[in-house]
């Protein structure tokens, strides 16, 4: 706001108060004259029987008024709020909100330290961490994958061993500090709707849904249109390619449900899906809980060895998040 | 006088009974919405039936369809009455009526269909927004030309407000719809960001402040003394609190925005002027509960009076409740929660709805040349059912709001969340169905009222003309 806008806002503002004031101060001072309480009316009449008294101003209504204008005036002496002026507190919604995430966080990092040094393996069968990690689980997971994890349409089902990239505790602490971003490019253009019809009735019967008579010739057109355009990322039996978070195609297992109209639309339209990167809201240790939480979810094998590669955890996070302080939310 | 001059009550009797039908209307959409949220199937995968587009309708009906007819009757056979003349331009009076209520009929129309500029309260799209502009600057004429040629000096504290209410919500609706038509049913606002929020929100409190309060207060200011038969307490405290009221209003629209990336210094003139609006609007509340004081015995018998003072108790109870919930520490507790809901219908129900209602149980009988309703005992009935449907709608309110902002911040020693989401809307479940309790036994008592109307109205086979009266010399 330049400083025209600042003055702008400070004079305006000041007129109203002021007006506001000077009104009170009129009209509840006393005048030679004056009527005393509910003796008369003003005089005027309307409507055959409408008219007004002019009784003073309720003592303990005007001193309300005052002391609300008062408090007015000192709270736009310490808050921001008379144009450019920051208010002698110097307070501001940001400085107050990081203050507030960082004492939380310094809280809550202190009560997490312990599972520093814990591996997986014990986390796994440590209650109180798998109850933070519940909790963790519902704040920041349970919006898209659900409450009880079973996901829904486009956010996976985390409770089964089917994994889009992985279901080592390496690629899951790596999805979750990282992220991932998976492309199913729209194949209509190339392959045109009747070849979308071919590959989808293929795709159906390779999840063991042959589907009616028409579909299954569909079905052997869409096969070899599959080893061209599919085989690249599915693999040519279907099975899928985490590196690239390719689904595996014969489980009949779905993202996006396994009816025929969807899957032609994901032949067709292609798809375009992102899990976000959560290293720098959560931090290492946090993110450690969740991999167990999921490795239990999905009912994984428990190995004493199974810990992450280092290189998983993002660079730069460490157990102290970066944002921590929301410093750099701008 | 030389010749006999009628009051014009034809408009007034238009505008009067519509508001029985909208009211009844919009409250039913409003129990329906109210259902859905406990029984989310109940829009039958209709998409004009679910509740994202059924609830500006509910909202449309019943501030502007409702409130809007309810104010016009009342402006209209007030500023007669009030200047003791006929309403000025008797065709543009009739083509507000008709305006009016094409505008509301478009609303229940394209809102439905999904129409909408996205704008609370301001939903609308801008060919019906051209058509509230042409309705809206004839009613000020109207109105103002009836001012302007009344036969007495002074005008009556009821139009102030009305006159205040008919300016700003001009004002007010030119700024906010302010729109680049894309095509007939889809236009931009012409305000970006933060900047389109904030001009939302200065019209939608001021919506608030203008249309549901001082409209409202005009007529307050006539019902009152009327049916008490007492003298306005007091001139002064009329004239400070209007021009407080109607000044302080204007700033207080940010309180809507706080915690969001509107600048401090806004929020901060937000909070600061609503807190400041404590006085002027109790300063009403003041002057109605005060006239009544010497007829305080004519409650006993009386319950359109009922209606009037428990009107103003709401009144007076969410002008302070709005001020405390506009205070930052306390707005990060109630915002996005129920509590808001409470709140607004302690206000649009208890002030807004009952007022209403007072007021034509007592004009009714009036335009149709009779000395009162067919039945008090059905208004008594409708006055307790009313009562106590929004007692129980706002108490649920403010428990259910209380309860989800305490459980959304509430924090496990590990530094988790204690409840999810879900876990709050689970818990509001029980509050959610005795807010349909509530919203039903408000909108039963609308029945009773269209009942009782229609025992009136139809006994009398046309409504008279009444001469107008002389002004009383001094």
């Amino acid at each position: 706001m330049n400083g025209f806008w600042s003055y702008w806002v400070i004079i305006l503002t000041s007129i109203n108060i002021a007006g506001a004031l000077w009104l009170l101060w009129t009209t509840s001072r006393k005048r030679p004259g004056d009527q005393g309480p509910s003796e008369e009316t003003t005089g005027h009449t309307w409507d055959g029987d409408l008219s007004e008294y002019n009784n003073p101003l309720p003592r303990w209504w005007l001193w309300g008024f005052y002391a609300s204008v008062i408090f007015g005036l000192g709270y736009l002496a310490f808050y921001p709020g008379l144009g450019n002026f920051a208010g002698r507190l110097g307070w501001t919604q940001e400085n107050a909100w990081a203050a507030d995430v960082a004492l939380a966080r310094k809280q809550s990092d202190f009560q997490l330290a312990h599972y520093d040094h814990m591996n997986l393996h014990t986390l796994r069968h440590d209650a109180n961490a798998m109850r933070t990690a519940r909790n963790l689980f519902a704040n920041n997971c349970a919006a898209c994958h659900g409450t009880d994890a079973h996901g829904s349409k486009g956010f996976p089902n985390l409770t089964d061993a089917d994994w889009l990239h992985g279901g080592d505790p390496t690629a899951i602490t790596t999805t979750i500090t990282q992220g991932r971003v998976a492309v199913m490019p729209a194949w209509e253009a190339v392959i045109g709707p009747e070849g979308v019809e071919q590959v989808s009735s293929y795709v159906l019967a390779l999840s063991g849904h042959p589907g009616d008579a028409q579909m299954q010739v569909q079905a052997k057109a869409g096969a070899e249109k599959f080893a061209t355009v599919c085989a690249a990322c599915h693999g040519a039996d279907g099975r899928g390619n985490t590196a690239l978070g390719a689904p595996n195609l014969t489980d009949n297992i779905w993202l996006y449900a396994g009816n025929v109209e969807t899957i032609r639309e994901t032949v067709g339209k292609g798809r375009n899906n992102q899990m976000p990167a959560h290293a720098a809201k959560l931090g290492a240790t946090r993110v450690k809980l969740l991999t167990a939480y999921v490795l239990n979810l999905s009912g994984a094998p428990d190995e004493e060895n199974e810990e992450p590669e280092a290189n998983s955890l993002l660079e730069g996070s460490t157990h102290e998040p970066t944002n921590t302080a929301g410093t750099q939310a701008h | 006088m030389q010749q006999t001059e009628h009051y014009n009550d034809r408009v007034v009797r238009q505008f009067a009974l519509m508001t029985v039908v909208w009211g009844i209307v919009g409250m039913l959409v409003g129990v329906i919405i109210a259902s859905q949220l406990l029984w989310p199937a109940l829009n039958f995968d209709i998409p004009w039936l679910t509740y994202s587009r059924l609830r500006p309708l509910h909202t449309n009906a019943v501030i502007f369809a409702f409130g809007g007819s309810a104010l016009f009757a009342t402006s209209y056979y007030i500023v007669q009455r009030t200047c003791h003349v006929r309403l000025f331009a008797d065709k543009l009076a009739g083509f507000t009526f008709w305006g009016w209520q094409a505008i509301i009929l478009s609303a229940a129309i394209t809102l439905p269909l999904g129409i909408t500029s996205g704008k609370e309260y301001a939903e609308l799209e801008w060919p019906i927004d051209i058509l509230i502009t042409i309705v809206w600057v004839s009613y000020a004429v109207v109105f103002f030309g009836t001012l302007a040629k009344r036969r007495v000096q002074h005008i009556y504290v009821a139009n102030w407000f009305f006159a205040a209410y008919i300016i700003t919500i001009a004002v007010l609706h030119l700024v906010n719809s302010a729109a680049m038509p894309a095509t007939l049913f889809r236009s931009y606002s012409i305000y970006p960001g933060v900047v389109d929020a904030m001009v939302q929100w200065w019209y939608g409190h001021n919506a608030v402040g203008f249309f549901l309060t001082a409209g409202f207060l005009g007529m307050m200011y006539y019902f009152i003394p009327k049916q008490a038969g007492r003298p306005i307490f007091s001139y002064r405290l009329s004239v400070v609190h209007f021009w407080a009221l109607i000044s302080l209003y204007m700033w207080a629209g940010p309180h809507h925005l706080i915690y969001t990336s509107l600048p401090d210094w806004v929020q901060s003139l937000g909070m600061v002027f609503s807190l400041m609006l404590i006085a002027p609007s109790w300063g009403g509340m003041i002057n109605g509960v005060m006239t009544l004081s010497g007829a305080w015995h004519k409650l006993r018998t009386d319950p359109i009076l009922k209606f009037l003072v428990v009107s103003l108790s709401f009144y007076g109870m969410s002008t302070f409740e709005g001020p405390m919930m506009s205070i930052k520490s306390v707005n990060a507790l109630s915002h996005y929660t129920d509590w808001t809901i409470g709140h607004v219908h302690s206000g649009a129900l208890g002030w807004v709805a009952m007022i209403s209602v007072g007021s034509l149980y007592a004009l009714i009988p009036r335009l149709y040349g009779l000395d009162r309703m067919y039945s008090i005992k059905a208004i008594d009935i409708h006055f307790w059912t009313t009562t106590i449907g929004i007692v129980l709608y706002v108490a649920a309110m403010w428990i259910a709001g209380l309860m989800q902002g305490l459980m959304w911040r509430a924090l496990n020693a590990d530094g988790t969340l204690t409840y999810t989401f879900v876990e709050a809307l689970k818990a509001t479940y029980p509050y959610y169905a005795v807010r349909v309790l509530g919203g039903f036994m408000v909108f039963s008592g609308m029945l009773l009222m269209a009942w009782n109307v229609w025992k009136t109205v139809s006994s009398v086979k046309r409504g008279p003309d009444i001469p107008v009266l002389a002004p009383t010399a001094h």
